[in-house]
């Protein structure tokens, strides 16, 4: 890979993340369309969990990572402790592909 | 930066370190994969540090190592960034005021301080919880990387430690909590987020990788016809 590609890829990832911070003091945002910003931020993160936990390239990840982002969840509801969630949902994991849970 | 630390409370401090480890992690499979995959080792330590961002990182150069093309990596690691765009408009407040705290905070951003940001309402802790989780972020990763190059093929697979299910478990730990609430608003958020997910995993089979997590900003119609009590309690 050239440097000239990894160089293209950190300016181009550079402006996307400080447009954002840049611009909104300039442009007077509505009350409204800040609020939507924050619904977006929220949407896009839970996709991204959605995605990651199902999906591996185009096609599904198998059981094991859903089952333990499934476990994250209801320990996340139950108020568990965070490092708890995080370790026995990658535990879930592991568990179960070393049972041959694909 | 004295203040950032007692800014937040130890649970979130412990919280923040425990990401840095699992990124960490992962960041030294990182690594070892370029290295092994037979890139030279400053491929993933230069891109690290300049790109810091894991998801594309591992698109960019899963591209090259399966044969693509210089210039598809750089797409394909820009699609995957591109919701950093929406990031930036609705949490860029917890970078500071000042110039330089944003064009240093900017390349600080990801997922997961993303995420700490929007767990909290309180604009000093907001600020705290950026820096700390950007910061603590960008030194464990690079570190990670730098060791998991230098290891190479020596790196266990992650995939056996379940780390592909830590990413989203964290995320969805620090997001969970805030669509629990009991009232229409936080309903209508949590019929964006559904439709959102729905979207984004139905068009993932069919749509490069990035786009389909793009896609669920669909979810969002929800949200725009919600009753009008949007300029209420914004933080």
């Amino acid at each position: 890979m050239p440097l000239i590609a990894v160089l293209a890829l950190a300016a181009g990832t550079y402006a996307v993340r400080l447009a954002g911070p840049a611009l909104r003091h300039r442009i007077r945002l509505p009350g409204r369309l800040r609020h939507l910003l924050s619904v977006a931020a929220t949407v896009l993160l839970i996709a991204l969990v959605a995605a990651s936990a199902l999906t591996e390239g185009h096609g599904f990840a198998g059981w094991a990572r859903p089952a333990g982002v499934l476990v994250a969840g209801i320990l996340t509801l139950r108020k568990a402790p965070f490092p708890l969630i995080v370790v026995l949902a990658a535990a879930t994991t592991a568990v179960l592909r070393l049972l041959g849970v694909p | 930066m004295h203040s950032l630390w007692r800014t937040l409370d130890r649970g979130t401090l412990r919280d923040i370190a425990l990401v840095c480890l699992a990124d960490a992690m992962v960041g030294a499979a990182f690594g070892a994969i370029a290295v092994s995959g037979g890139l030279p080792a400053w491929v993933p330590v230069v891109m690290s540090l300049l790109v810091f961002a894991g998801g594309a990182q591992f698109a960019a150069v899963g591209v090259v190592l399966s044969g693509g093309a210089p210039i598809a990596a750089v797409a394909a690691g820009l699609v995957l960034n591109a919701r950093l765009l929406p990031f930036g408009f609705a949490i860029g407040d917890a970078l500071g005021g000042r110039w330089w705290t944003r064009l240093t905070g900017a390349h600080l951003m990801t997922d997961e301080a993303v995420a700490f940001v929007l767990r909290d309402g309180d604009p000093r802790r907001r600020h705290a919880a950026f820096w700390a989780c950007g910061l603590g972020l960008y030194v464990s990763w690079n570190v990670a990387v730098v060791l998991g190059a230098l290891a190479g093929r020596g790196i266990g697979d992650t995939g056996a430690l379940g780390l592909d299910a830590a990413f989203p478990a964290v995320l969805l730990a620090l997001v969970l909590p805030s669509l629990t609430e009991r009232n229409a608003r936080t309903a209508t958020l949590r019929r964006a987020c559904l439709l959102g997910a729905v979207v984004a995993v139905a068009a993932t089979p069919f749509l490069p990788a990035g786009l389909p997590v793009l896609l669920a900003l669909t979810g969002l119609v929800l949200a725009i016809r919600a009753p009008a009590d949007a300029e209420v309690s914004c933080p």
